[in-house]
This record gives C-alpha cells, sequence and structure tokens, in this order.
C-alpha cells in the first residue's frame, strides 16, 4: 500500500514516540531553585499574621536583631509599593502595610545565617495587631459589608461581571424541561511538589538577579522593578526548572520581594523556601463557587437557555480575580450550548488565603453546575446523554453567542472516541446497581488574546542560535514547569532544520538570555511559543536550503530537509549534511541567528470583556468516567476514565498523554478528596499533606487517554493545547457516573462518603416514605 | 522546610546502657526508633527535647520468633521489629493475623520500612487541633494537650481526648498481647489492654526511662483475628477508625464462634474494647456473632471530632467494619 503522508510526517519527530528528554528530572539531576546555594547565603523566613483580619498596630525586631546571626528584618514600610498580576486591581504589598487580610498574611521577613535561625527568629519579631471584625466565608462577605475589604471599604466585593446574551427568560419560558440546581465547588490547592523558593543577589556591578520557581519570569520582572524601584535594566530574574506549578506560581509572591530587598540591604544573597504549610496560604488555588444554574431544553433535547448566578469566594486578595469573575460564564460556551445565556458573577473578598488560578482557571466549578445539568436534562427527556450533546454542538469554523471565534473542533470525534471506548452504548445504564457510566465535555483557551497589561508586542518570542558544530540553540521566555514546553521547541526545531534531538539545546525562563515571553499560563505555551519557534526555524531553514541549492547548483525549491541531511528532491544521492549546511549558510550569510514571534489576531466580542477567554484556538474534550459506590460506607471509588481530547495534533504524543492523564487525575483528585477548607475563626483545617488528602498512587484510577486531532490552521502544525482542558470534564463526569450507579445526585464537592452515603440514606428514606403512602 | 530544633542525640549500642542514659539524661530525653513520629512532631514543636536517644541500633530489639513455655507457644516480636517485618513475618500472620494486617495499613511503604512495632504501640496521641504547626496552634490559641489550657474537641473539657492512632494497638489487645517492659525499676509485664489509659496527653503506663522491649501473644488452636482501618486514602493516612477482631472458633463442617473479642481506636485517647464481646455465647453462629458484635460496637463507639471526618460517618462505619473483620474470619 502506497504511504500517502506527507514527506514531513513520514520522517518526522513530531508525533513521534520519542525520548523526551526527561531523563535528568527522573534521575535527580535537575537542579531546582533550592537545590542553588550560593556562598555566604542567608535565609529568609516570613513573619505570618496569626489573625484573619487585623491592623498592625507596632512591629518590634530587636528581640530578633538581638539573635548573633540575625542580619536584617524588614517588614511593610520597606517596601509600601502595590502589586497585582492585573494592573488594574494592584491590591497587595510584599508585606502588608498597616492589614493583615488572612491567617498567614505576610508581615515582616527576617534574614539570618541559617535555616533554623530564620525560623526562631521570625518567632521573636514582636507585632502588636488590633483585631478587626472578619468575614471567613461567603455569606458573611455578602452579609457584611461593613467588613469593608473592597475597594475603598465600603464593602467586600471584589468584582462583578454580568452578562447577557438573548432573551433568557423568554427561552426558559418556552423550554420543555429546566434544571434548575444549587451547586458548590469547595476550594482546591495546587499543591505542586515543590514549594516556592526564591533566592536574590546583588552583585557589585549593580544588578540583581533572583532565582524564582516563577511561571512568569517576565511578570516578575517587571514587578520587581515596580515595587523595589530598581531600573529594570539592573534585574535578572532566572527561573530554574520548576517542580510542579499548574497555575500556583503564575504571579509575584512575597517571598521574591523580601529575597531581593533583603539582599540589597544585606549585600548577601537570601534564600527562602516555602514550608508546606506556607504554601497553602500562598494559595492562588480554585475558587470556592456557589453556583445557581438554570438549563432548559425542549422535548427533543435541544437546549433553550442557561442562566447562572454565581458568588465566588476570593479571598483576600485580587490575584488574577477580574479574569476568573469573567471565566465563570465565558468559557462555558462550548462545546455544547443553548442559544441564549446570562450569567451574573460576583466576586467577593474573604479574609481567607488568595484564590487563583488553578489548572483550568475560573471555569472547572461551572462545568462542573453545566454538566451535570446537562445529565438531569437527558434523564429528565429519557436522552442518551452524549446524544444530548450531540444534538447541541457548536460547530467548527463559527463564534459562540458570546463572541468566541471557533475554528478547529473535535469535539465529535471526541464523543465517538469516549462512547466506543468506554463500551457506552452496551454499559450505560446497565451495569449492576453500585457500578456506573459518566459522561461530560469541555472546552479550553490555547492561549488568550488578552495580555495581563495592554500592549501591541507580541506575546511569545525565541532566538535561534546555529552554530557551526551543527547545534542549534533555542532561547525562549516559556517556561518549563515539568508541562514539556523545552521539549516541544527541540521537537519543532529539529523537524524543521534536519536535526537529531540530541542537537538541539532550549534554554528557557531567564530574562537576560531570552527574550520576552508572557509565561506559562492560560494553555498559551504550544501554540503562541510554538508558533513563534517555527516561525524562526523557517527562516534558518531557508538560508541552509539556499546555501545548499548555490552548492548543488539546484533550484532551492528542489532541496528536500530530510533527517541529517539536505538533498535534492528528485536524486536524493546528492545532498549535504546539516552540519555543512549551516557551515555553508554561515559563509554566504555570515553569522547564523533568527528571532520568531507571536501574537494573536484580533479577537473576542464587541462588548466590555468580550476579549477574555478570547482565544486564537479551542482545545476540546470528553470523559466517560466509571464508579463503584459502595452503599454500605458511601465510598466512591472511580474505576476508570476515557480521556479525548483535541489538541488539534499532538507534537509529542508522549507529553500529550501526559497532559490528559494529569488533568484527569487532578479532577478526579478534586471530586473525590481534595478540599481547601478555612474554618469560621479564619485557620486553614490543617495545612498538610496529611490533612489536605491528594491521591496515593492507590487512590488514582486507571486512565485511558485518546489523543484526537483535528488539525488547528492557526496552530504550530496544527497543535493546540492539552494542558489544562483534559481536566474539566472530569468532576461532572464523575458525579454522573455516581448518579447512574445509585441514583444520587451529589451537587457539593467533594463526593466524600459522608455525604454519599448521606445522599443514599435519604433517597432510602424518600422511597419509603413515597411506599408508605402509597399504602 | 521545617527545621529540626538543636538537640543532643545519642546512639546507644545495648539495651543496658539506653536505660542508663534515660534514667540519666531524665525527662529531657525522647526515644527515637523510627522516627516516623517523633521527627515530625519535633519538627512542630510538639516535643521539645534536649537528648533524642535513638534505639535503633539495639540488636537485642530485634527479631520475631515462637517461643516454647511450658506447654503453650508463644509468638515474640521484638519492639525493635520494623513494621514492614511485622506485616510479612509467616510467624505472625499465623499466629497473630490480626496484628500483621494492622503493621501493613500503617502509614506508607516508607513508615513501614522504619517504623517498628515498639514506636507504633508508644505512638503520640492525634489531634486536628494538636498535630499542627507551632504557628497554627498559636493563631487557634493552644490547645489542653500542648501549651495551652483549653479543649477545641470538647467544649469545656478538661481532659485530653487527643485520639489512639495507633493500628497496631487494638490489634494486641484483641490478641490478649503481653507487653514486657523494662526501667529502672526492673522489668514487668503489663496487658496491651491495661498498657493504655484516657489521658490524651500521656496514654500510656509506661514510667519515665521505661521502655517497651518486646511483645508476645500465647498461640491457641481455633484462635483467628482480623483488622479493618477507614481512611480516605489507601495508604499513608492515619486511622479514622481501627478495628481488632478476635475470635475463638470450633467445628469441623460449620465452625462456630465460641468467645469474641472487638477493639476499636481512632476514638478517644484508649482504645475501646467492645463490652457486647464478652457476651458472645459458645457456639454461636457466625451471623448472629456479626451481627451482636456489630451491634454492640455501634451501642458502645462513639467517635469525636478530634481527628478528620464527618463523625457521624465514622459512627455509621463502626458496625460496618466489625462486620466485615468478623465475615472474613469465617470458613
Amino acid at each position: 500500500m502506497t504511504d500517502t503522508r506527507k514527506p514531513s510526517e513520514l520522517r518526522g519527530l513530531v508525533g513521534s514516540r520519542t525520548r523526551t528528554l526527561l531523563a535528568p528530572r527522573v534521575t535527580g539531576q535537575v537542579r531546582y531553585t533550592d537545590d542553588i546555594h550560593l556562598p555566604r547565603m542567608l535565609w529568609g523566613r516570613i513573619v505570618r499574621s496569626p489573625h484573619p483580619h487585623a491592623r498592625i498596630v507596632r512591629i518590634d525586631a530587636s528581640r530578633a536583631l538581638a539573635r548573633p546571626g540575625v542580619l536584617a528584618v524588614i517588614t511593610g514600610k520597606d517596601m509600601p509599593e502595590r502589586f497585582g498580576i492585573i494592573p488594574w486591581t494592584p491590591d497587595e504589598y510584599p508585606l502588608a502595610l498597616d492589614r493583615a487580610r488572612f491567617i498567614g498574611d505576610a508581615v515582616a521577613a527576617v534574614a539570618a545565617t541559617d535555616e533554623r535561625l530564620a525560623h526562631e527568629a521570625a518567632e521573636l519579631v514582636d507585632v502588636e495587631y488590633e483585631i478587626l471584625p472578619a468575614a471567613t466565608d461567603l455569606q458573611t462577605a455578602i452579609d457584611k459589608p461593613e467588613v469593608g475589604l473592597g475597594k475603598g471599604g465600603k464593602d467586600n466585593v471584589s468584582k462583578e461581571v454580568d452578562l447577557a446574551f438573548g432573551d433568557v427568560d423568554a427561552a426558559l419560558a418556552e423550554s420543555d424541561v429546566v434544571i434548575a440546581g444549587d451547586y458548590y465547588y469547595e476550594g482546591s490547592a495546587h499543591v505542586p511538589i515543590e514549594t516556592h523558593c526564591a533566592i536574590g543577589n546583588l552583585d557589585k556591578n549593580g544588578l540583581l538577579t533572583v532565582w524564582s520557581t516563577t511561571q512568569v519570569p517576565h511578570y516578575l520582572h517587571r514587578e520587581l522593578s515596580r515595587v523595589l524601584r530598581v531600573s529594570p535594566t539592573r534585574i535578572r530574574v532566572i527561573q530554574p526548572p520548576v517542580g510542579g506549578a499548574f497555575g500556583g506560581k503564575s504571579e509575584p509572591f512575597s517571598l521574591e520581594f523580601c529575597a531581593a530587598k533583603l539582599a540589597m540591604i544585606t549585600g548577601r544573597p537570601v534564600k527562602f523556601l516555602y514550608t508546606r504549610e506556607e504554601e497553602f496560604y500562598a494559595h492562588r488555588g480554585r475558587h470556592p463557587m456557589q453556583i445557581q444554574m438554570k438549563v432548559g431544553a425542549k422535548r427533543d433535547g435541544k437546549l433553550t437557555g442557561v442562566d447562572a448566578r454565581t458568588f465566588i469566594d476570593g479571598g483576600a486578595y485580587s490575584s488574577f480575580g477580574l479574569v476568573t469573575t469573567y471565566y465563570s460564564g465565558q468559557l462555558l460556551t462550548l462545546p455544547a450550548f443553548a442559544d441564549t445565556y446570562r450569567f451574573r458573577s460576583t466576586r467577593l473578598f474573604t479574609n481567607k488565603p488568595p484564590c487563583g488560578p488553578k489548572r483550568g482557571h475560573g471555569s472547572v466549578q461551572p462545568r462542573f453546575a453545566f454538566e451535570v445539568s446537562l445529565d438531569k436534562i437527558s434523564r429528565a427527556l429519557a436522552i442518551d446523554p452524549i446524544e444530548l450533546r450531540r444534538k447541541n454542538l457548536v460547530p467548527p469554523n463559527t463564534t459562540t453567542l458570546n463572541g468566541l471565534r471557533v475554528t478547529s473542533n473535535g469535539i465529535e470525534q471526541c464523543l465517538d472516541a469516549v462512547e466506543k471506548a468506554s463500551g457506552w452504548k452496551e454499559r450505560w445504564g446497565k451495569l449492576p446497581k453500585g457500578r456506573g457510566l459518566g459522561v461530560a465535555t469541555s472546552a479550553y483557551i490555547s492561549g488568550t488574546n488578552y495580555a495581563i497589561y495592554p500592549n501591541a508586542m507580541p506575546q511569545s518570542a525565541v532566538q535561534l542560535k546555529v552554530d557551526r558544530s551543527g547545534v542549534v540553540t533555542v532561547f525562549s521566555g516559556q517556561s518549563e514547569i515539568g508541562q514539556g514546553c523545552d521539549l516541544m521547541l527541540a521537537v519543532l526545531v529539529a523537524d524543521e532544520l534536519g536535526l537529531d534531538l540530541g542537537s538541539v539545546r532550549v534554554i528557557s525562563g531567564d530574562t537576560d538570555l531570552t527574550p520576552v515571553d508572557l509565561g506559562a499560563y492560560s494553555s498559551r505555551g504550544t501554540f503562541m511559543n510554538g508558533n513563534a519557534c517555527l516561525m524562526a526555524a523557517r527562516e534558518i531553514k531557508s538560508k541552509l536550503v539556499a546555501a545548499v541549492a548555490e552548492k548543488l547548483d539546484v533550484d532551492p525549491r528542489n532541496v528536500l530537509v530530510t533527517r541529517g541531511a539536505l538533498v535534492v528532491v528528485h536524486d536524493p544521492s546528492r545532498g549535504v549534511s546539516v552540519t555543512e549546511a549551516i557551515q555553508l549558510a554561515e559563509a554566504k550569510f555570515g553569522t547564523l541567528g533568527a528571532v520568531g514571534h507571536y501574537n494573536t489576531p484580533k479577537l473576542g466580542g464587541e462588548y466590555r470583556g468580550g476579549t477574555i477567554g478570547a482565544s486564537p484556538a479551542y482545545s476540546f474534550t470528553a470523559h466517560v468516567a466509571e464508579v463503584s459506590v459502595d452503599a454500605r460506607s458511601g465510598i466512591v471509588r472511580v474505576e476508570n476514565i476515557w480521556v479525548a481530547h483535541d489538541c488539534g495534533k499532538a507534537l509529542c504524543p508522549t507529553i500529550v498523554e501526559g497532559q490528559m492523564e494529569g488533568s484527569a487525575y487532578m479532577g478526579a483528585a478534586e471530586a473525590l478528596l481534595e478540599e481547601h477548607v478555612i474554618g469560621p475563626d479564619g485557620l486553614h483545617k490543617g495545612p498538610n499533606l496529611l490533612d489536605y488528602r491528594i491521591p496515593t498512587s492507590l487512590d488514582v484510577p486507571d486512565l485511558h487517554a485518546l489523543i484526537v486531532e483535528s488539525e488547528d490552521q492557526e496552530g504550530p502544525l496544527g497543535a493546540k493545547e492539552s494542558g489544562e482542558g483534559p481536566l474539566h470534564p472530569s468532576i461532572p463526569a464523575i458525579a454522573n457516573a455516581i448518579f447512574d450507579a445509585v441514583g444520587v445526585r451529589i451537587d457539593r464537592l467533594p463526593f466524600s462518603p459522608a455525604r454519599v452515603l448521606a445522599a443514599l440514606r435519604k433517597k432510602q428514606a424518600d422511597e419509603n416514605a413515597r411506599h408508605a403512602a402509597a399504602e | 522546610m521545617l527545621p529540626l530544633p538543636v538537640f543532643d542525640h545519642h546512639k546507644p549500642k545495648t539495651l543496658s546502657a539506653a536505660l542508663d542514659l534515660l534514667a540519666r539524661l531524665g525527662d529531657k530525653a525522647v526515644v527515637l526508633a523510627g522516627g516516623t513520629d517523633v521527627l515530625p512532631n519535633m519538627k512542630q514543636g510538639l516535643v521539645e527535647p534536649e537528648h533524642v536517644v535513638s534505639i535503633a541500633g539495639i540488636e537485642e530489639l530485634r527479631g520475631i520468633s515462637l517461643v516454647r513455655e511450658g506447654d503453650e507457644d508463644k509468638l515474640v516480636v521484638g519492639a525493635g521489629a520494623r513494621l514492614v517485618e511485622v506485616e510479612s513475618s509467616i510467624l505472625v500472620r499465623r499466629v497473630a493475623p490480626a496484628l500483621a494486617e494492622a503493621a501493613g495499613q500503617v502509614g506508607g511503604p516508607h513508615h513501614r520500612a522504619m517504623g517498628t512495632l515498639g514506636g507504633n504501640i508508644c505512638l503520640d496521641t492525634r489531634c486536628r487541633y494538636y498535630n499542627q504547626t507551632y504557628f497554627w496552634r498559636k493563631s487557634l490559641g493552644f490547645c489542653l494537650k500542648k501549651d495551652g489550657t483549653v479543649c477545641h474537641v470538647v467544649r469545656g473539657g478538661s481532659r485530653c481526648v487527643a485520639a489512639a492512632s495507633n493500628d497496631t494497638a487494638p490489634a494486641l489487645i484483641a490478641l490478649d498481647a503481653d507487653l514486657h517492659l523494662l526501667g529502672p525499676r526492673g522489668a514487668r509485664v503489663v496487658k496491651a489492654h491495661d498498657f493504655y489509659v484516657a489521658d490524651g496527653v500521656k496514654n500510656t503506663v509506661l514510667e519515665p526511662g521505661e521502655l517497651v522491649v518486646r511483645v508476645s501473644i500465647t498461640r491457641q488452636g481455633g484462635r483467628r483475628s482480623s483488622f479493618e482501618k477507614l481512611r480516605r486514602r489507601n495508604a499513608i493516612d492515619f486511622p479514622l477508625l481501627s478495628i481488632a477482631v478476635r475470635l475463638d472458633v470450633s467445628g469441623v463442617e460449620t465452625t462456630r464462634v465460641d468467645a469474641a473479642d472487638v477493639v476499636v481506636s481512632a476514638l478517644g485517647a484508649r482504645p475501646r474494647r467492645v463490652r457486647a464481646a464478652a457476651k458472645i455465647r459458645p457456639g454461636t453462629p457466625f451471623d448472629v456473632a456479626a451481627r451482636e458484635l456489630a451491634e454492640g460496637a455501634y451501642a458502645e463507639c462513639k467517635p469525636l471530632p478530634n481527628v478528620d471526618d464527618d463523625t457521624e460517618w465514622r459512627r455509621e462505619m463502626v458496625p460496618a467494619l466489625v462486620e466485615r473483620a468478623v465475615t472474613r474470619l469465617e470458613g
């Protein structure tokens, strides 16, 4: 049989199960930030508020400073400059200036000669507080505006979004079925294995270097400059390989400012390493959300309208809250949706660790509410829930009702794939009691055209350095946080230039060495950074081709790049090695290098906030989860999750599958175990890994990754995101599977055994009462 | 990370050297075996010793054997035996299955590779308001068990109700084990049941300078035992409940229960022996025994909000676990 694939596909590392360059990671050779030990390095430690809301009356550091080995203590007054990742809502100080707003809020920092001493010295800093009334949950924040956590102190509101598309009330009124539900998502944390760490160092030339576990070196660079009042030309941010981030490291944190400031004061390098407890206080985890949602449908299953009222518990500071509030509604309109939509979302401040972006920012919670609503509709109308979704899919190459431009869209193939792999048709609704299947779908952005600060410059860029030895180095501003973006770039460059992977180096995450890229968030890496890289690689490729064509005296159009050599298309015996081609090109054009960049086209709806959620491409996901529920204990076990994900094109399938499995795992963990609870007294329920339970390897379901490729026209070689989208359907798929298994709805997360058992008992009691009434 | 405070470390090679050292250092010292309990507790400021005496190098504390004493066979397990050794020992699995099962469900593989039977027997009681950092406890206002005066579990309570969280304790009690202690005043043998007292601050009768050196369990024909643990994850978690059942059975074709013991732990400071077990009449069919023991346990065991998770759910799980533990022993 003739192979019909294009030559580029035949030879490609792209799409092949190549080695993943992860050996240093899995053998302990990677050097993380905490592995860096500089001569004369000091240790820092942050003094934190033990009160949820308090005015700082006085800070007395004399006892701490009297300890030999304690070199400096700083307070809010040393850095009285507000910062915040969103330029419109700067409301944090590196150290609280006059008010502490949650238990764990940073109020002072010490530097000492070793870690233990720094911890002891922090205990010796005496802070006098005047305790203020606090709001430690959503309802109190709503009921007691006088707590005054919002701007101007008149209420606790952080952000409100109220958008309507079409006449929802009329659509719901004309529906044959309207499902109304109250859903609650308790917050969750990222729990990266590597906690936050930063080192500051000021050299005698006046260059301030900050090493940090950040996933946004560029934003950190800007904010360090602003807050410390040091020119950006005198600051370098280095991001060593990061041991997990998941969105929890995508804005500046107290420790980075404190490490830099204390280094400037003491003239010595200063390191901060957050304890696990501090990691929970730094937080920026998934927001608790209380969602009231109505979804209507016609008898044939056609969805009519969606009406959502959402309260979002933001914690003490804004963080990305402005975006979160939009995302809580804007990202729901794909892949299956109604013709009318209204959502009103209110984010409130509370005296709790600040919430922020966690994998699937802002959209995992409403997705849970919506996909469970669809399941309820399917039961009410007796339509297979997969069919119900098929009836309402938004097609490819269209625009959603809230103005999102949709291009490639592989949701149908995703549904087909999970339907087939899970044996849905034979098994759904037919499994023995206690065993069930559930389906859910979602869509997610591949980067956003909303740059955090408005500017017309590229969102992503790379530089290529081409060495006559045959080595090509990619300098990328992207942040390798374990998601594999370095490998993605290496594969792209290797394929374009005919190199093997060992000849490509990727240098990333260093503001001195690499061009600006906005960072590893909003699933933008593959799409934006990949495109930027292709642009640079193709420029180099054209030079190699031109030089080889001249040497072989053929038309450049007849030169083909193959693995290891550039050859003449119709006479492959004639050719030169890639290294030789590089040397020919260097002789012809001078020293070789190229830059590439990417910026989004103009996107989004023509209304305020219409650009938030607008992405150059959307990924699509469908899950089928299979659960078993023990009726005696209420314990739910997720046996299988089939994850089909349209990533456009899997540049590195091994990594894509890893992202799909990691996402599904993380969603399942939130569904069953993880719960970031702050008590009425403002205290975290248990800021440690015994009380905050992440699954052990024994608790992880069998995960089946099914890659779907829709070949996006604008993505690099067709690729889209795969890092966040595949998380969303986990939770509702599990919820829907629980219903299939035992007939109860748990509309509040997590689906703990206590909750499931209570629901089962209530169902039994209701049935008994019905039988009694019938007799 | 949370640093360990400064302390002097001692590692005696013999039991007598360890006892001398402990006698000399008095309450300035703590004993460290596997370290899986003491070290995290030291990091959280729950224990603040000037001296740490490691007994990990003492050969006399190790070993698992079957010893003939008079006309009885006794399983003897050294206090220094690692939990993984207890879990996988064929002798323990034969003579005292509940103990092997309990040891096998402590923590995760790493904890069991380091932790010892003696260490688990002497595990500090645990409470959601106690096993936290100094900063957290300070924010809370401390508690009865450490640095404070109030109980956050039982409002107005004057006695600490931190939970006995050692999985092996209920197994040892149900198996009627003898604990062999050695201290400045000599050797003594205490029944496992009498080793624990209902005080969460210190829930054992161990005297200052005294060590658990070994455990012995009499081998008895027709004796069966099992262990069940309630936890949210399948590894690492401390128990939300731990339950051991011992049955003495007879009969060839159909086995019947002649006597039973049921011990439930992770309730309060002392593992609770279910009184209803003593009322089982010889010759009781299995299903009847299972029901009576489960109902008895349910009536007598009332979990407190001293450890995580829903208290009502934990109570509902008591009979479920007892029933499962009994049912597993049939046939």
